[in-house]
Protein backbone atom coordinates (compact mmCIF):
# COMPACT_ATOMS: atom_id res chain seq x y z
CA UNK A 1 0.00 0.00 0.00
CA UNK A 2 1.19 3.74 -0.98
CA UNK A 3 1.42 5.55 2.37
CA UNK A 4 1.48 8.91 2.80
CA UNK A 5 3.80 11.09 0.86
CA UNK A 6 6.12 13.80 2.40
CA UNK A 7 9.95 15.26 1.64
CA UNK A 8 13.13 13.94 4.02
CA UNK A 9 13.50 18.25 4.54
CA UNK A 10 11.62 21.52 3.16
CA UNK A 11 11.83 23.46 0.31
CA UNK A 12 11.50 26.54 -0.88
CA UNK A 13 11.18 28.55 -3.62
CA UNK A 14 13.04 31.92 -3.43
CA UNK A 15 13.50 33.36 -6.72
CA UNK A 16 11.16 32.72 -10.20
CA UNK A 17 11.65 34.74 -13.53
CA UNK A 18 10.96 34.32 -17.35
CA UNK A 19 11.33 35.39 -20.63
CA UNK A 20 8.48 36.75 -22.70
CA UNK A 21 6.93 33.85 -24.69
CA UNK A 22 6.37 34.13 -27.98
CA UNK A 23 7.43 33.60 -32.05
CA UNK A 24 11.33 34.90 -32.19
CA UNK A 25 13.05 35.09 -35.49
CA UNK A 26 15.94 36.62 -33.66
CA UNK A 27 16.16 35.19 -30.26
CA UNK A 28 17.16 31.69 -29.91
CA UNK A 29 16.59 29.05 -26.57
CA UNK A 30 19.94 30.04 -25.37
CA UNK A 31 19.49 33.91 -25.37
CA UNK A 32 15.71 33.45 -23.95
CA UNK A 33 17.02 31.45 -20.68
CA UNK A 34 19.16 33.65 -20.40
CA UNK A 35 16.42 36.41 -20.08
CA UNK A 36 14.55 34.11 -17.38
CA UNK A 37 17.77 33.35 -15.48
CA UNK A 38 18.61 37.24 -15.35
CA UNK A 39 15.19 37.76 -14.20
CA UNK A 40 15.11 35.29 -11.53
CA UNK A 41 18.16 36.76 -10.64
CA UNK A 42 16.40 40.26 -10.10
CA UNK A 43 13.60 38.63 -7.76
CA UNK A 44 15.84 36.83 -4.88
CA UNK A 45 15.07 39.58 -2.17
CA UNK A 46 18.49 39.34 -0.60
CA UNK A 47 20.09 38.61 -3.44
CA UNK A 48 22.27 35.85 -4.85
CA UNK A 49 25.63 33.97 -5.27
CA UNK A 50 24.90 31.75 -8.99
CA UNK A 51 27.83 30.40 -7.70
CA UNK A 52 26.00 29.19 -4.37
CA UNK A 53 23.87 26.95 -6.60
CA UNK A 54 24.58 23.19 -6.65
CA UNK A 55 23.14 21.76 -9.28
CA UNK A 56 20.48 22.52 -12.12
CA UNK A 57 17.22 20.62 -13.55
CA UNK A 58 16.40 21.86 -17.16
CA UNK A 59 13.08 20.51 -18.99
CA UNK A 60 13.43 20.29 -22.35
CA UNK A 61 10.93 18.24 -25.39
CA UNK A 62 11.78 19.09 -28.58
CA UNK A 63 15.34 19.86 -28.65
CA UNK A 64 16.29 16.83 -30.81
CA UNK A 65 13.70 17.01 -33.28
CA UNK A 66 13.31 20.68 -34.41
CA UNK A 67 16.87 22.24 -33.08
CA UNK A 68 18.59 18.83 -33.67
CA UNK A 69 21.12 18.92 -30.60
CA UNK A 70 19.59 16.86 -27.70
CA UNK A 71 21.95 17.14 -24.88
CA UNK A 72 20.77 20.85 -23.89
CA UNK A 73 21.95 20.33 -20.00
CA UNK A 74 24.94 20.75 -19.67
CA UNK A 75 25.05 23.62 -22.58
CA UNK A 76 22.52 26.39 -20.60
CA UNK A 77 24.66 25.18 -17.56
CA UNK A 78 27.55 26.30 -18.97
CA UNK A 79 25.45 29.13 -20.90
CA UNK A 80 24.82 30.46 -17.36
CA UNK A 81 27.71 29.93 -15.65
CA UNK A 82 27.17 27.09 -13.45
CA UNK A 83 29.66 24.09 -14.88
CA UNK A 84 31.13 22.30 -13.60
CA UNK A 85 28.17 21.80 -11.36
CA UNK A 86 25.45 18.79 -12.32
CA UNK A 87 23.25 19.48 -15.32
CA UNK A 88 20.32 16.54 -15.90
CA UNK A 89 17.97 17.19 -18.67
CA UNK A 90 14.26 15.70 -17.53
CA UNK A 91 11.67 14.85 -20.12
CA UNK A 92 7.97 14.62 -19.84
CA UNK A 93 6.85 15.87 -23.26
CA UNK A 94 5.12 18.93 -22.28
CA UNK A 95 5.53 18.54 -19.11
CA UNK A 96 8.95 18.06 -18.57
CA UNK A 97 9.94 21.49 -16.46
CA UNK A 98 7.29 20.37 -14.17
CA UNK A 99 9.18 17.01 -13.84
CA UNK A 100 12.48 19.49 -13.02
CA UNK A 101 10.94 20.38 -10.36
CA UNK A 102 10.40 17.70 -8.78
CA UNK A 103 13.79 16.60 -9.00
CA UNK A 104 15.31 19.34 -7.50
CA UNK A 105 12.60 19.38 -4.65
CA UNK A 106 13.60 15.54 -4.57
CA UNK A 107 17.45 16.74 -3.91
CA UNK A 108 17.34 18.87 -1.40
CA UNK A 109 14.62 17.17 0.37
CA UNK A 110 17.08 14.04 0.13
CA UNK A 111 19.56 16.35 2.00
CA UNK A 112 21.96 15.85 -1.10
CA UNK A 113 22.02 19.97 -2.46
CA UNK A 114 20.75 23.01 -0.23
CA UNK A 115 20.44 25.08 -3.62
CA UNK A 116 19.11 24.00 -6.84
CA UNK A 117 17.84 25.44 -10.22
CA UNK A 118 14.98 24.37 -11.66
CA UNK A 119 13.77 25.38 -15.31
CA UNK A 120 12.77 25.13 -18.68
CA UNK A 121 13.17 26.03 -22.01
CA UNK A 122 11.54 25.12 -25.73
CA UNK A 123 12.84 26.63 -29.13
CA UNK A 124 9.58 26.07 -31.73
CA UNK A 125 8.59 28.67 -34.34
CA UNK A 126 11.41 28.69 -36.38
CA UNK A 127 10.28 24.95 -37.66
CA UNK A 128 7.00 24.70 -39.86
CA UNK A 129 3.24 23.76 -38.60
CA UNK A 130 3.53 20.63 -40.44
CA UNK A 131 7.21 19.96 -38.61
CA UNK A 132 5.95 21.27 -35.23
CA UNK A 133 2.95 18.76 -35.54
CA UNK A 134 4.53 15.85 -36.48
CA UNK A 135 7.45 17.12 -33.45
CA UNK A 136 5.12 16.88 -31.02
CA UNK A 137 2.99 13.57 -31.79
CA UNK A 138 6.26 12.46 -30.67
CA UNK A 139 4.59 12.28 -27.16
CA UNK A 140 1.14 10.86 -28.65
CA UNK A 141 0.52 7.31 -28.27
CA UNK A 142 1.60 5.74 -31.11
CA UNK A 143 -1.92 3.67 -32.04
CA UNK A 144 -3.50 7.56 -32.33
CA UNK A 145 -1.03 8.88 -34.74
CA UNK A 146 -1.34 5.76 -37.23
CA UNK A 147 -5.03 6.70 -37.15
CA UNK A 148 -4.75 9.93 -37.80
CA UNK A 149 -5.19 11.47 -34.59
CA UNK A 150 -3.57 15.13 -33.96
CA UNK A 151 -2.57 16.92 -30.44
CA UNK A 152 -5.64 18.99 -30.98
CA UNK A 153 -7.56 15.78 -32.48
CA UNK A 154 -7.25 14.01 -29.44
CA UNK A 155 -8.62 16.85 -27.42
CA UNK A 156 -11.03 16.92 -29.63
CA UNK A 157 -12.22 13.64 -29.52
CA UNK A 158 -12.30 14.13 -25.42
CA UNK A 159 -14.44 16.90 -26.22
CA UNK A 160 -17.40 14.98 -28.17
CA UNK A 161 -17.50 12.97 -25.21
CA UNK A 162 -17.69 14.82 -23.06
CA UNK A 163 -20.59 17.25 -24.48
CA UNK A 164 -22.16 13.81 -24.68
CA UNK A 165 -22.23 12.77 -21.19
CA UNK A 166 -23.07 16.05 -19.40
CA UNK A 167 -24.91 18.31 -22.14
CA UNK A 168 -22.13 21.04 -22.74
CA UNK A 169 -21.18 22.67 -26.68
CA UNK A 170 -19.12 24.74 -28.04
CA UNK A 171 -20.49 27.82 -27.01
CA UNK A 172 -19.14 26.77 -23.04
CA UNK A 173 -15.28 26.06 -24.69
CA UNK A 174 -15.78 29.47 -25.82
CA UNK A 175 -15.98 31.31 -22.54
CA UNK A 176 -12.51 29.61 -21.84
CA UNK A 177 -11.13 31.24 -24.60
CA UNK A 178 -12.24 34.75 -23.76
CA UNK A 179 -11.59 34.68 -20.18
CA UNK A 180 -7.45 33.25 -21.35
CA UNK A 181 -7.47 36.23 -23.63
CA UNK A 182 -8.89 39.10 -21.00
CA UNK A 183 -6.32 37.95 -18.36
CA UNK A 184 -3.37 37.65 -20.81
CA UNK A 185 -4.23 41.07 -21.86
CA UNK A 186 -2.90 42.36 -18.71
CA UNK A 187 0.44 39.82 -18.71
CA UNK A 188 3.03 41.91 -20.62
CA UNK A 189 5.17 38.29 -21.24
CA UNK A 190 2.18 36.66 -23.01
CA UNK A 191 2.23 35.52 -26.37
CA UNK A 192 -0.86 37.05 -27.02
CA UNK A 193 -1.89 39.48 -24.68
CA UNK A 194 -4.77 41.21 -26.51
CA UNK A 195 -8.67 40.21 -25.69
CA UNK A 196 -10.96 39.13 -28.28
CA UNK A 197 -12.64 42.00 -28.05
CA UNK A 198 -9.19 43.92 -29.32
CA UNK A 199 -8.57 41.33 -31.61
CA UNK A 200 -12.15 41.61 -33.72
CA UNK A 201 -11.72 45.98 -33.38
CA UNK A 202 -8.23 45.07 -35.08
CA UNK A 203 -9.73 42.99 -37.56
CA UNK A 204 -12.94 45.83 -38.34
CA UNK A 205 -10.09 48.16 -38.84
CA UNK A 206 -7.93 46.63 -40.96
CA UNK A 207 -10.78 45.59 -43.44
CA UNK A 208 -12.20 49.38 -43.35
CA UNK A 209 -8.75 50.07 -44.46
CA UNK A 210 -8.45 47.55 -47.14
CA UNK A 211 -11.85 48.79 -48.74
CA UNK A 212 -13.04 45.19 -47.81
CA UNK A 213 -16.73 44.56 -46.39
CA UNK A 214 -16.65 45.41 -42.63
CA UNK A 215 -17.72 42.39 -40.16
CA UNK A 216 -20.46 42.85 -38.61
CA UNK A 217 -19.98 40.55 -35.34
CA UNK A 218 -22.22 41.31 -32.30
CA UNK A 219 -19.91 39.95 -29.26
CA UNK A 220 -16.84 37.66 -29.03
CA UNK A 221 -19.02 34.61 -29.35
CA UNK A 222 -20.30 35.90 -32.32
CA UNK A 223 -16.77 36.31 -33.53
CA UNK A 224 -15.42 32.99 -32.34
CA UNK A 225 -18.89 31.43 -34.33
CA UNK A 226 -17.33 33.06 -37.71
CA UNK A 227 -15.20 30.17 -39.29
CA UNK A 228 -13.71 32.86 -41.63
CA UNK A 229 -12.36 34.50 -37.82
CA UNK A 230 -12.10 31.18 -36.39
CA UNK A 231 -11.36 27.81 -38.31
CA UNK A 232 -11.84 24.19 -37.63
CA UNK A 233 -8.50 22.57 -36.56
CA UNK A 234 -9.89 19.37 -35.29
CA UNK A 235 -13.64 19.70 -34.75
CA UNK A 236 -14.49 20.79 -32.24
CA UNK A 237 -11.53 22.40 -31.41
CA UNK A 238 -10.89 25.70 -33.70
CA UNK A 239 -8.65 27.74 -33.89
CA UNK A 240 -9.23 29.93 -30.53
CA UNK A 241 -9.42 26.67 -28.77
CA UNK A 242 -5.74 26.11 -29.34
CA UNK A 243 -2.47 27.22 -27.58
CA UNK A 244 -0.03 28.74 -30.15
CA UNK A 245 3.63 27.64 -31.40
CA UNK A 246 5.95 29.15 -29.26
CA UNK A 247 9.37 29.75 -28.21
CA UNK A 248 10.45 30.16 -24.52
CA UNK A 249 12.49 29.75 -21.23
CA UNK A 250 11.61 30.07 -17.26
CA UNK A 251 13.53 28.61 -14.02
CA UNK A 252 12.74 28.81 -10.23
CA UNK A 253 15.35 28.90 -7.73
CA UNK A 254 14.69 26.12 -5.22
CA UNK A 255 16.45 26.31 -1.50
CA UNK A 256 15.76 24.11 1.66
CA UNK A 257 13.25 25.73 3.73
CA UNK A 258 16.17 26.15 6.76
CA UNK A 259 18.16 28.37 5.02
CA UNK A 260 15.21 30.42 2.86
CA UNK A 261 15.06 33.57 4.89
CA UNK A 262 18.34 34.06 4.16
CA UNK A 263 16.90 34.89 0.64
CA UNK A 264 13.60 36.33 1.52
CA UNK A 265 11.24 37.17 3.83
CA UNK A 266 8.48 35.79 1.76
CA UNK A 267 9.78 32.42 -0.06
CA UNK A 268 7.04 30.22 -0.85
CA UNK A 269 7.23 26.85 0.61
CA UNK A 270 6.35 23.50 -1.64
CA UNK A 271 3.79 21.63 0.17
CA UNK A 272 2.94 19.54 -2.18
CA UNK A 273 3.34 17.65 -4.94
CA UNK A 274 2.05 14.72 -7.32
CA UNK A 275 2.36 13.20 -10.02
CA UNK A 276 0.53 10.52 -12.12
CA UNK A 277 1.00 8.42 -15.55
CA UNK A 278 -1.77 7.97 -17.89
CA UNK A 279 -2.82 5.47 -20.98
CA UNK A 280 -3.72 6.05 -24.16
CA UNK A 281 -7.28 6.93 -25.76
CA UNK A 282 -8.45 3.67 -26.46
CA UNK A 283 -7.21 1.95 -23.20
CA UNK A 284 -8.61 5.16 -20.83
CA UNK A 285 -12.17 3.86 -18.77
CA UNK A 286 -13.86 7.31 -19.52
CA UNK A 287 -13.20 9.71 -21.93
CA UNK A 288 -13.78 12.32 -20.14
CA UNK A 289 -10.97 12.37 -17.38
CA UNK A 290 -7.20 11.82 -16.81
CA UNK A 291 -6.42 9.51 -14.41
CA UNK A 292 -3.02 10.80 -14.47
CA UNK A 293 -4.34 14.12 -13.14
CA UNK A 294 -6.71 12.83 -10.07
CA UNK A 295 -3.79 10.68 -8.90
CA UNK A 296 -1.47 13.56 -9.25
CA UNK A 297 -3.76 15.70 -7.23
CA UNK A 298 -4.82 13.08 -4.57
CA UNK A 299 -1.50 12.65 -4.02
CA UNK A 300 -0.51 16.07 -3.48
CA UNK A 301 -3.46 17.04 -1.50
CA UNK A 302 -2.74 13.92 0.64
CA UNK A 303 0.90 15.24 1.26
CA UNK A 304 -0.29 18.64 2.43
CA UNK A 305 -3.03 17.94 3.97
CA UNK A 306 -5.13 20.10 1.98
CA UNK A 307 -8.56 19.79 0.25
CA UNK A 308 -9.11 20.87 -3.21
CA UNK A 309 -11.30 24.23 -1.73
CA UNK A 310 -8.35 25.06 -0.13
CA UNK A 311 -6.22 26.34 -3.53
CA UNK A 312 -7.16 29.50 -3.81
CA UNK A 313 -5.44 30.20 -7.55
CA UNK A 314 -4.12 28.01 -9.85
CA UNK A 315 -2.70 27.53 -13.36
CA UNK A 316 -3.78 24.92 -15.28
CA UNK A 317 -2.48 22.97 -18.61
CA UNK A 318 -5.29 24.34 -20.82
CA UNK A 319 -3.05 23.38 -23.71
CA UNK A 320 -7.35 23.10 -25.45
CA UNK A 321 -10.12 24.82 -24.09
CA UNK A 322 -11.58 21.36 -23.13
CA UNK A 323 -8.75 20.44 -21.00
CA UNK A 324 -9.22 23.46 -18.75
CA UNK A 325 -12.45 22.21 -18.14
CA UNK A 326 -11.68 18.78 -17.56
CA UNK A 327 -8.70 19.94 -15.51
CA UNK A 328 -11.09 21.99 -13.23
CA UNK A 329 -12.87 18.87 -12.48
CA UNK A 330 -9.85 16.06 -12.05
CA UNK A 331 -8.20 18.12 -9.68
CA UNK A 332 -11.91 18.64 -7.68
CA UNK A 333 -12.66 22.49 -7.89
CA UNK A 334 -15.72 21.28 -9.83
CA UNK A 335 -17.77 18.29 -9.63
CA UNK A 336 -17.31 15.90 -12.83
CA UNK A 337 -19.30 17.68 -15.05
CA UNK A 338 -19.20 20.91 -13.05
CA UNK A 339 -16.81 22.45 -14.68
CA UNK A 340 -17.87 24.03 -17.72
CA UNK A 341 -20.96 25.60 -15.77
CA UNK A 342 -18.63 27.00 -13.24
CA UNK A 343 -16.36 28.87 -15.94
CA UNK A 344 -19.91 29.85 -17.47
CA UNK A 345 -21.15 31.75 -14.36
CA UNK A 346 -17.45 33.36 -14.05
CA UNK A 347 -15.84 31.46 -10.80
CA UNK A 348 -12.70 30.95 -13.07
CA UNK A 349 -12.32 35.07 -13.36
CA UNK A 350 -9.39 37.16 -12.40
CA UNK A 351 -12.01 38.47 -10.13
CA UNK A 352 -13.67 34.89 -9.34
CA UNK A 353 -14.16 32.54 -6.33
CA UNK A 354 -11.20 30.65 -8.32
CA UNK A 355 -9.15 32.30 -10.47
CA UNK A 356 -7.87 29.98 -12.90
CA UNK A 357 -4.86 30.80 -15.72
CA UNK A 358 -4.39 34.20 -14.40
CA UNK A 359 -1.21 34.43 -16.90
CA UNK A 360 -3.52 33.83 -19.85
CA UNK A 361 -3.04 29.86 -19.93
CA UNK A 362 -0.91 27.96 -22.30
CA UNK A 363 -3.62 29.29 -24.56
CA UNK A 364 -3.06 32.88 -24.68
CA UNK A 365 0.92 33.32 -22.52
CA UNK A 366 1.62 30.65 -25.03
CA UNK A 367 3.39 27.07 -25.00
CA UNK A 368 7.20 27.01 -25.34
CA UNK A 369 6.57 22.83 -23.91
CA UNK A 370 10.20 22.27 -21.74
CA UNK A 371 9.20 25.90 -20.35
CA UNK A 372 5.31 25.55 -19.17
CA UNK A 373 5.68 24.07 -15.89
CA UNK A 374 8.40 26.11 -14.19
CA UNK A 375 6.19 28.96 -16.15
CA UNK A 376 3.09 28.17 -14.22
CA UNK A 377 5.07 28.67 -11.09
CA UNK A 378 6.58 32.13 -11.93
CA UNK A 379 2.78 33.02 -12.44
CA UNK A 380 2.06 31.52 -9.10
CA UNK A 381 4.90 33.19 -7.45
CA UNK A 382 3.93 36.57 -8.67
CA UNK A 383 -0.36 36.00 -6.88
CA UNK A 384 1.00 34.81 -3.90
CA UNK A 385 3.97 37.61 -3.32
CA UNK A 386 1.04 40.19 -4.55
CA UNK A 387 3.47 41.06 -7.26
CA UNK A 388 1.14 40.28 -10.27
CA UNK A 389 0.31 44.24 -11.38
CA UNK A 390 -2.28 44.71 -12.92
CA UNK A 391 -3.64 41.16 -12.86
CA UNK A 392 -3.52 40.14 -9.34
CA UNK A 393 -6.11 38.64 -7.84
CA UNK A 394 -8.25 40.62 -5.00
CA UNK A 395 -8.28 37.49 -2.88
CA UNK A 396 -7.53 38.54 0.80
CA UNK A 397 -5.23 36.80 2.25
CA UNK A 398 -3.85 34.89 -0.22
CA UNK A 399 -1.55 32.39 0.67
CA UNK A 400 -2.38 28.72 -1.50
CA UNK A 401 -1.20 28.53 -5.27
CA UNK A 402 -0.93 25.50 -7.21
CA UNK A 403 0.06 24.40 -11.19
CA UNK A 404 -1.19 21.66 -13.03
CA UNK A 405 1.09 20.27 -15.68
CA UNK A 406 0.29 17.62 -18.44
CA UNK A 407 2.78 15.98 -20.64
CA UNK A 408 1.68 14.62 -24.07
CA UNK A 409 -2.52 13.19 -24.12
CA UNK A 410 -2.17 12.70 -20.62
CA UNK A 411 0.73 10.65 -20.48
CA UNK A 412 2.47 12.47 -17.63
CA UNK A 413 0.69 14.96 -15.28
CA UNK A 414 1.35 16.82 -12.14
CA UNK A 415 0.31 18.65 -9.31
CA UNK A 416 2.59 20.92 -7.52
CA UNK A 417 0.86 22.85 -4.26
CA UNK A 418 2.82 26.49 -3.27
CA UNK A 419 2.29 27.86 0.74
CA UNK A 420 3.43 31.49 1.35
CA UNK A 421 3.34 30.98 5.44
CA UNK B 1 3.35 -24.78 -31.68
CA UNK B 2 5.14 -21.07 -31.76
CA UNK B 3 3.18 -18.56 -29.85
CA UNK B 4 2.33 -15.02 -32.25
CA UNK B 5 4.03 -12.46 -30.17
CA UNK B 6 1.64 -10.22 -28.31
CA UNK B 7 2.53 -7.46 -29.80
CA UNK B 8 2.35 -4.45 -32.24
CA UNK B 9 4.03 -6.04 -35.46
CA UNK B 10 1.74 -9.15 -34.98
CA UNK B 11 -1.42 -6.88 -34.25
CA UNK B 12 -0.94 -4.82 -37.47
CA UNK B 13 0.32 -8.21 -39.64
CA UNK B 14 -3.25 -8.89 -38.20
CA UNK B 15 -4.87 -5.89 -39.48
CA UNK B 16 -2.78 -6.81 -42.91
CA UNK B 17 -4.83 -9.92 -42.81
CA UNK B 18 -8.48 -8.18 -42.11
CA UNK B 19 -8.37 -9.72 -38.60
CA UNK B 20 -9.35 -7.30 -35.51
CA UNK B 21 -7.00 -9.14 -33.18
CA UNK B 22 -6.81 -8.94 -29.29
CA UNK B 23 -5.21 -10.67 -26.02
CA UNK B 24 -7.14 -12.34 -23.43
CA UNK B 25 -5.58 -12.91 -19.87
CA UNK B 26 -6.08 -16.66 -19.52
CA UNK B 27 -6.20 -16.32 -15.70
CA UNK B 28 -8.24 -13.30 -15.27
CA UNK B 29 -10.07 -12.87 -18.58
CA UNK B 30 -9.33 -9.44 -18.94
CA UNK B 31 -9.88 -8.72 -22.97
CA UNK B 32 -7.06 -6.17 -23.99
CA UNK B 33 -7.25 -4.29 -27.69
CA UNK B 34 -4.71 -4.06 -28.94
CA UNK B 35 -3.18 -7.01 -27.45
CA UNK B 36 -1.26 -6.56 -24.80
CA UNK B 37 1.56 -9.28 -23.33
CA UNK B 38 1.07 -8.75 -19.72
CA UNK B 39 -2.42 -8.42 -18.00
CA UNK B 40 -2.35 -5.01 -16.47
CA UNK B 41 -4.84 -6.16 -14.23
CA UNK B 42 -3.84 -9.49 -12.47
CA UNK B 43 -0.15 -9.08 -13.92
CA UNK B 44 -0.07 -12.86 -15.88
CA UNK B 45 1.49 -13.18 -19.24
CA UNK B 46 -0.24 -16.28 -19.98
CA UNK B 47 -2.38 -14.49 -22.92
CA UNK B 48 -4.38 -16.00 -25.75
CA UNK B 49 -5.25 -14.09 -29.01
CA UNK B 50 -8.89 -13.10 -29.19
CA UNK B 51 -10.39 -12.33 -32.62
CA UNK B 52 -13.14 -9.12 -32.37
CA UNK B 53 -16.40 -9.32 -34.51
CA UNK B 54 -15.72 -6.03 -35.46
CA UNK B 55 -18.84 -4.53 -34.31
CA UNK B 56 -19.23 -1.41 -32.28
CA UNK B 57 -20.41 2.08 -31.49
CA UNK B 58 -18.94 5.55 -31.80
CA UNK B 59 -17.55 6.36 -28.41
CA UNK B 60 -15.73 9.68 -28.94
CA UNK B 61 -14.71 11.63 -32.63
CA UNK B 62 -13.12 14.51 -34.22
CA UNK B 63 -12.88 15.96 -37.39
CA UNK B 64 -9.04 17.19 -38.77
CA UNK B 65 -8.61 19.58 -40.76
CA UNK B 66 -5.02 19.83 -40.59
CA UNK B 67 -3.59 16.12 -40.72
CA UNK B 68 -0.02 14.71 -41.17
CA UNK B 69 1.40 14.12 -44.40
CA UNK B 70 0.11 10.92 -45.01
CA UNK B 71 -3.15 12.03 -44.87
CA UNK B 72 -2.76 14.91 -47.00
CA UNK B 73 -1.49 12.96 -49.48
CA UNK B 74 -4.73 10.98 -49.55
CA UNK B 75 -6.05 14.13 -50.33
CA UNK B 76 -7.07 15.27 -46.92
CA UNK B 77 -7.32 19.16 -46.05
CA UNK B 78 -8.67 21.91 -44.61
CA UNK B 79 -11.83 21.56 -47.01
CA UNK B 80 -12.09 18.10 -47.06
CA UNK B 81 -11.38 17.14 -43.50
CA UNK B 82 -11.05 13.37 -42.33
CA UNK B 83 -12.75 11.91 -39.27
CA UNK B 84 -10.87 9.85 -36.17
CA UNK B 85 -12.33 8.31 -33.63
CA UNK B 86 -12.81 6.31 -30.47
CA UNK B 87 -14.88 3.05 -31.28
CA UNK B 88 -16.44 0.93 -28.04
CA UNK B 89 -17.00 -2.77 -29.30
CA UNK B 90 -19.41 -4.84 -28.35
CA UNK B 91 -16.70 -7.05 -26.46
CA UNK B 92 -16.28 -3.84 -24.76
CA UNK B 93 -12.96 -3.11 -25.23
CA UNK B 94 -12.43 0.26 -27.27
CA UNK B 95 -10.29 0.78 -29.69
CA UNK B 96 -8.97 4.29 -31.91
CA UNK B 97 -9.87 4.52 -35.69
CA UNK B 98 -10.44 6.27 -38.36
CA UNK B 99 -14.38 6.30 -39.15
CA UNK B 100 -15.53 6.23 -42.82
CA UNK B 101 -18.53 7.19 -44.40
CA UNK B 102 -19.19 10.01 -42.22
CA UNK B 103 -18.77 13.54 -43.41
CA UNK B 104 -15.97 15.30 -41.65
CA UNK B 105 -16.99 18.79 -42.76
CA UNK B 106 -20.84 18.47 -41.13
CA UNK B 107 -19.81 17.26 -37.87
CA UNK B 108 -23.23 18.17 -36.54
CA UNK B 109 -24.40 15.10 -38.72
CA UNK B 110 -21.75 13.02 -36.99
CA UNK B 111 -23.83 11.13 -33.41
CA UNK B 112 -21.86 9.48 -30.52
CA UNK B 113 -23.56 6.36 -30.12
CA UNK B 114 -23.98 5.67 -34.29
CA UNK B 115 -23.78 1.85 -34.81
CA UNK B 116 -20.47 0.88 -36.70
CA UNK B 117 -18.85 -1.98 -38.07
CA UNK B 118 -15.19 -2.59 -39.27
CA UNK B 119 -13.26 -1.83 -42.48
CA UNK B 120 -9.66 -2.67 -43.34
CA UNK B 121 -7.93 0.28 -45.41
CA UNK B 122 -5.19 -1.00 -47.71
CA UNK B 123 -2.68 1.47 -48.25
CA UNK B 124 0.47 1.06 -50.40
CA UNK B 125 2.42 -1.53 -52.12
CA UNK B 126 5.06 -4.30 -50.98
CA UNK B 127 7.16 -3.46 -48.15
CA UNK B 128 5.34 0.16 -47.41
CA UNK B 129 2.09 -1.14 -47.54
CA UNK B 130 0.22 -1.01 -44.23
CA UNK B 131 -3.35 -1.30 -42.99
CA UNK B 132 -5.23 1.06 -41.08
CA UNK B 133 -8.25 0.18 -38.83
CA UNK B 134 -11.10 2.21 -40.36
CA UNK B 135 -15.33 1.68 -39.06
CA UNK B 136 -17.75 2.81 -40.87
CA UNK B 137 -22.01 3.07 -39.76
CA UNK B 138 -23.61 -0.15 -40.83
Amino acid sequence: MRRRRELGRGVAVVGAGMSKFGMFSDKDSKYLFVEAFKEMLSTVDKGLNPKDIDALYLGNFTNDFFVHQGHWGPIISDLIGLTPKPATRTEGACASSALAFREGVFAIASGFYDMVLVGGVEEMSKRNTEEVTQGLAMAASPYEVKVGFTFPGVFGAMATAYFAKYGASREHLMNVTIKSHNNARLNPKAQYNVSIREIMNQKIEKAKEKGNPIPTWRDEKEFLRDPGANPVVAWPMHLYDCCPISDGASCVLLVAEEISRDFTDIPLHVVGIGQGSGKGLHAKEDLTYFEATRYAAEEAYEMSGLKPEDIQIAEVHDCFSIAEILHLEDLGFFKPGEGYKAVEEGLTKLDGAKPINTSGGLKCKGHPVGATGTGQLVEIWKQLRGEAGERQVPIKNLRIGATHNLGGTGGTCTLTILERR
Amino acid sequence: MEVIPFNDISYERFLGEEKLMGSRCRKCGTLFLPPRAICIKCHSTKMEWVEMKGKGKLAAFTCIAIGPPFMTREGYDRKHPYVSGVVELDEGVKVVARIEGVNGSRPETIKIGTPLHVQFLHRGEGGNSTTFLAFRPL
